[in-house]
């Protein structure tokens, strides 16, 4: 935020810059509206493995099986890694100011989040279908 | 990235040491030195003052220090009562008004003053607020009407006026702008809390009809999107406001004009 002396542009104009983006609400009240899905889905997750605790293999399996427990196990990886993007995003911005290389992360956590969260459904999609 | 380290010219050396004659109640003082004329390095110089002959506040220790040891020492001051906002400047590690702050109230040991964090510095204590006060220009800080100017003031009720309590006693001395590693580090575009709680002064204010602008212009990833809560602005804000409140008003009030 240094004052550049060489710069005869007016302060206002640096101040005022691209104008205002007209979005960022749509961001914030995802990350709100997931984090309290998540409080429901972490509840539940963390009721569903403690009660797996001392379960062999098969009754895991069967648990994971179960349709309300599959549709949740996804609804679960959906809302984690949405949140996780969304949060991951804000971290970028903070503190990566090189354009490109903000892009570039801001562009691979999304990937990265769409496949994690296609692998993680077929595995659970796999053992619900019995496949 | 963002810098979390000084750059090379910036890096505090040692600096000079002032010590009290035949003091009766003596204080150390290290204040942060810098000036643009010498080419040097910011250095912290210590100096021991007589509180014996001197007033309560920093301010008093630091114009004292001004006007009997050192006359090169630079800072701003006006008022001396806290209502200008000119002597805001970093004390303790906190960012607070030199005038309200009591030497009294500053933990045993040396009173550590340095100019408002992150900021150009101009000389010593001094920070250069231009890109604060031009972000203050950017939201356009007056009444805005559509409506024929009437023939008499523009009233409004008590509740109303009671909504800009809490906003109107802001003084714009930015010690809670430069305490938010938010605006620390993309100062450049977020308008920080000083800013904001001024807009929303604004935003609440009954007589304003330009409301809806004043959203569109703020909703932005950086302008507003920028603050955490990480709250350094409501603890530090020397009038005791709450700038994070105002902040999340804002938020409120854009969200209840949209669909959830």
């Amino acid at each position: 935020m240094s004052t550049n002396a060489k710069d005869l542009r007016n302060p206002l104009k640096r101040a005022r810059g691209l104008g205002s983006a007209q979005s960022g609400v749509g961001h914030w009240w995802t990350q709100r509206v997931t984090a309290a899905g998540l409080v429901i889905l972490g509840v539940w997750l963390v009721v569903l493995v403690l009660g797996l605790v001392h379960s062999d293999y098969a009754t895991a399996r069967a648990a994971v099986a179960k349709p309300w427990n599959a549709v949740l196990l996804i609804a679960f990886l959906i809302t984690a890694f949405w949140h996780a993007v969304l949060g991951l995003q804000v971290v970028i911005e903070d503190y990566v100011h090189t354009r490109w290389k903000e892009i570039t992360l801001l562009v691979a956590i999304k990937f990265l989040a769409v496949l994690s969260v296609l692998a993680g459904s077929l595995a659970v999609l796999r053992i619900a279908l019995g496949a | 990235m963002a810098e979390f380290t000084l750059p090379k010219n910036s890096k505090i050396q040692p600096g000079k040491h002032y010590p009290a004659k035949d003091a009766k109640k003596p204080r150390t003082f290290r204040i942060y030195r810098w000036s643009p004329d010498d080419g040097q390095n910011p250095r912290v110089d210590t100096y021991e003052v007589d509180l014996a002959s001197c007033g309560p506040m920093v301010l008093d220790a630091l114009l004292k220090i001004k006007n009997e040891i050192d006359p090169t020492l630079t800072l701003r001051r006006s008022c001396r009562e806290g209502i200008c906002g000119s002597c805001a400047m970093n004390i303790d590690g906190t960012n607070t008004l030199a005038c309200t702050k009591a030497i009294s109230e500053c933990p045993s040991g040396d009173v550590k003053i340095y100019p408002l964090p992150h900021m150009p510095v101009v000389k010593d204590l001094v920070p250069d607020l231009t890109h604060f006060y031009a972000q203050f220009a950017s939201i356009r800080p007056w009444l805005r009407t559509q409506s024929a100017t009437p023939d008499r003031e523009r009233l409004q009720s008590p509740e109303d006026r009671k909504k800009l309590d809490g906003l109107y006693e802001c003084i714009l001395c930015a010690c809670c702008s430069t305490s938010c590693p938010s605006y620390w580090w993309n100062g450049d575009r977020y308008l920080g809390p000083a800013i904001l709680l001024q807009a929303y002064r604004w935003i609440v204010d009954s007589r304003d009809e330009d409301t809806g602008a004043r959203l569109d212009d703020l909703e932005d990833p950086f302008k507003l999107y920028r603050c955490h809560t990480i709250m350094n602005c409501a603890r530090t804000c020397p009038k005791g406001l709450n700038p994070a409140k105002a902040i999340a008003e804002i938020k409120k009030l854009i969200v209840e004009r949209r669909a959830a």
